[in-house]
């Protein structure tokens, strides 16, 4: 088979979904599966997994015959800087507080484009921050703390 | 009447002070989110969700139900003044109604999707009205095989409703369903695929899933490739339509919404479909065909009438059966189980004032909406010019604080990111997030409607072909499934996308 007649999206769609299919099929066959009359926690999501593994399968045997258009790039600029940001976000907000969590969150995702300026950054996140305080903070009345133990608050 | 008495007690819920405020609010909210492109309605409503939640329940599904239709609205300003839709729905809006605005029609192009939306609005709203009490009657009788039946018949219409392969699509269903799962088992209290960590024993956040899903994943695809929109005109005149246009709309007006109201009842998107279905419609009955793509007036009028009519229609399943017809829809359902009432049947006559209030408001909502908008319109092409990457950091920052707000749980942050991924990366595999996300609210009760239908059936699977309901919506099921297999349907279902893309 000539190697360059594989759609790659089709190729690793198929294989991830199996592997999730699989990864779920292991799971479930760890919890109980009961009988068809008294469906145990593990038999419906054990049907599922199959019916993944099973489609997984279908697009890959897809792979080797249609041919699609190619991925076109990524954003790793982004991913790199946008998906951080809630998780430090969420690391950061019990400790430090909300004021400095938020902004620590909105300044690195700011750098996820490269048209964004450092000044321009630090004043875009800062008004972000005050405009927050002042919605969420006071405005619906979340509970957030406004710092937190580790600065000493 | 009954009706009438119904939908008086509608509008003196909607019409007090508190409630205008919200709706008004969130009409604005939703307009300004259709109109800044590269942020869609499903995950504004997921940012904003908790935002509601301090609201009482009929003022927060009034605001949520305003950013929607808002949205819509928001949308097809830009796909007239910029052939850029905010939203998906309007993407066949911008096939005309660019051109009208390149031949400086840009004032009666947004004056006709007003007043077609406005007038699709008021016919849906009745019809919403007059329909749901009969269908809520209707789904009082369901046991658990035929809500088992009824979801079935929900996921395979998103699946038919998706883009691209159908193959694919039915994975995504599968693997929401599966995501779904995570969390205790109702029955046995064993907790499923949370992989030991604890706090996900309530199962993954809704919200956060779909913001993950739809939000990020939309934000890292605007990152790809960022380029700068050009504004064509800054100032917009002439909004008010000649007599002739008048005349060119009002056939096309009634045809969309028409078409609209009936699309928009099938779960899956309506809105999107009915738009797309009205374009074509009108382009076969118009006289000459020709003007279409070159700023034919019809081509405006209808599918903005058609996606107006679709969006309202689509609240007929979730306020009488509790299924969403889309993932706007299921997120309104999020909404409700998170202010303590439970979608379904019950809604109507355990809550008159909610379901009737929110039905009037919608009708409220459209009449804002014209009256503000087309005023306002020079704001909102100020708006436009406001470049992308000044806007996703507020973006994200609002997400963040959004799905914190819901629990106070810092691993649903972390499903945040974690989603985020799935979801770029699943569109990059060019899988539709929309079947996920419906088969993610549909795991749970799914499940629990099919171990409940077996119980009661003592463990005979035939109970859903026996029950004539259940083995009517499965027969539909069944046969939507045949019809987008069918290798004629399946070509025509292609250039459908193809061209609404």
């Amino acid at each position: 088979m000539n190697s360059q007649k594989i759609d790659t999206t089709n190729l690793i769609c198929g294989l991830l979904l199996i592997a999730t299919g699989i990864f779920f099929a292991l799971e479930s066959l760890d919890l109980e599966l009961g009988t068809a009359l008294r469906m145990g926690p593990g038999y419906f999501p054990f049907i599922l997994a199959c019916v993944l593994i099973v489609l997984g399968g279908v697009i890959l045997f897809q792979a080797f015959r249609i041919q699609g258009e190619a991925m076109g790039s990524f954003a790793w600029r982004g991913m790199l800087f946008i998906l951080p940001a809630p998780v430090i976000f969420g690391m950061t907000v019990r400790g430090l507080g909300f004021v400095p969590s938020i902004f620590i969150c909105a300044l690195i995702a700011s750098f996820a484009s490269q048209r964004m300026k450092p000044l321009m950054a630090v004043i875009l996140s800062a008004g972000l921050t005050v405009f927050s305080l002042l919605v969420f903070s006071y405005g619906l009345g979340l509970p957030f703390r406004t710092f937190g133990p580790w600065l000493g608050y | 009447m009954e009706l009438f008495h119904n939908l008086a007690l509608g509008f003196s819920t909607a019409t007090s002070l508190a409630n205008l405020f919200f709706c008004l609010i969130g009409v604005l909210l939703g307009t300004l989110i259709g109109v800044l492109p590269g942020i869609g309605a499903t995950a504004t409503i997921a940012m904003l969700l908790p935002i509601t939640f301090q609201l009482e329940p009929v003022s927060s599904l009034i605001m949520l139900a305003g950013i929607y239709y808002g949205a819509q609205y928001g949308g097809s300003t830009t796909a007239i003044l910029i052939n850029m839709p905010g939203e998906s729905s309007s993407a066949v809006t911008a096939i005309d109604g660019y051109q009208m605005a390149r031949k400086g029609k840009a004032g009666v192009a947004l004056a006709t999707a007003a007043m077609g939306s406005f007038f699709a609005g008021t016919v849906s709203t009745f019809l919403v009205a007059i329909f749901a009490p009969p269908l809520t009657t209707i789904a009082l009788k369901f046991g658990a095989a035929e809500y088992f039946s009824l979801m079935v018949v929900g996921l395979v219409s998103s699946i038919a409703l998706a883009h691209g392969s159908i193959i694919k699509a039915l994975a995504m269903v599968a693997l929401g369903l599966l995501l779904g799962l995570v969390g205790t088992d109702i029955y046995t209290g064993t907790p499923r695929f949370t992989l030991g960590i604890r706090e996900y024993a309530d199962g993954l956040n809704f919200v956060a899933v779909a913001v993950g899903v739809f939000g990020i994943a939309e934000i890292l695809r605007n990152l790809e490739n960022e380029q700068t929109r050009s504004v064509l005109m800054s100032k917009v005149s002439g909004l008010m339509p000649s007599k002739e246009e008048f005349k060119a709309m009002v056939g096309p007006v009634l045809r969309g919404t028409a078409v609209g109201s009936i699309l928009g009842i099938l779960p899956g998107g309506g809105a999107i479909l009915a738009a797309f279905a009205s374009y074509t419609i009108e382009k076969k009955v118009s006289k000459n065909p020709q003007e279409f793509g070159h700023g034919a007036i019809a081509g405006v009028a209808g599918p903005e009438s058609a996606n107006n009519a679709g969006a309202q229609t689509s609240f007929i399943p979730l306020l009488t059966l509790g299924i969403p017809a889309n993932p706007v829809m299921a997120l309104m359902i999020g909404a409700m189980i998170i202010q303590g009432i439970v979608p379904g049947p019950n809604v109507a006559t355990e809550q008159p004032a909610l379901f009737w209030g929110i039905i009037a408001s919608m009708w409220i909502g459209n009449l804002m909406l014209v009256v503000l908008n087309l005023p306002l319109i020079g704001l909102w092409v100020k708006l436009l010019t406001i470049p992308y990457y000044v806007l996703f950091p507020i973006i994200m920052a609002f997400c963040a604080i959004g799905v914190y707000s819901v629990n106070s749980n810092v691993y649903d942050l972390y499903s945040v990111a974690f989603f985020g991924l799935i979801g770029y990366v699943l569109s990059k595999l060019r899988c539709e997030p929309a079947p996920l996300l419906l088969g993610f609210v549909l795991g749970p009760l799914l499940e629990e409607n099919l171990r409940r239908a077996m119980i009661l059936s003592r463990g005979d699977p035939m109970t859903f072909v026996t029950r004539p309901i259940s083995a009517g919506l499965l027969i539909f099921a069944a046969l939507v499934l045949v019809v987008v297999f069918l290798p004629s349907v399946k070509k025509k279902r292609e250039e459908v996308f193809v061209e609404e893309e």
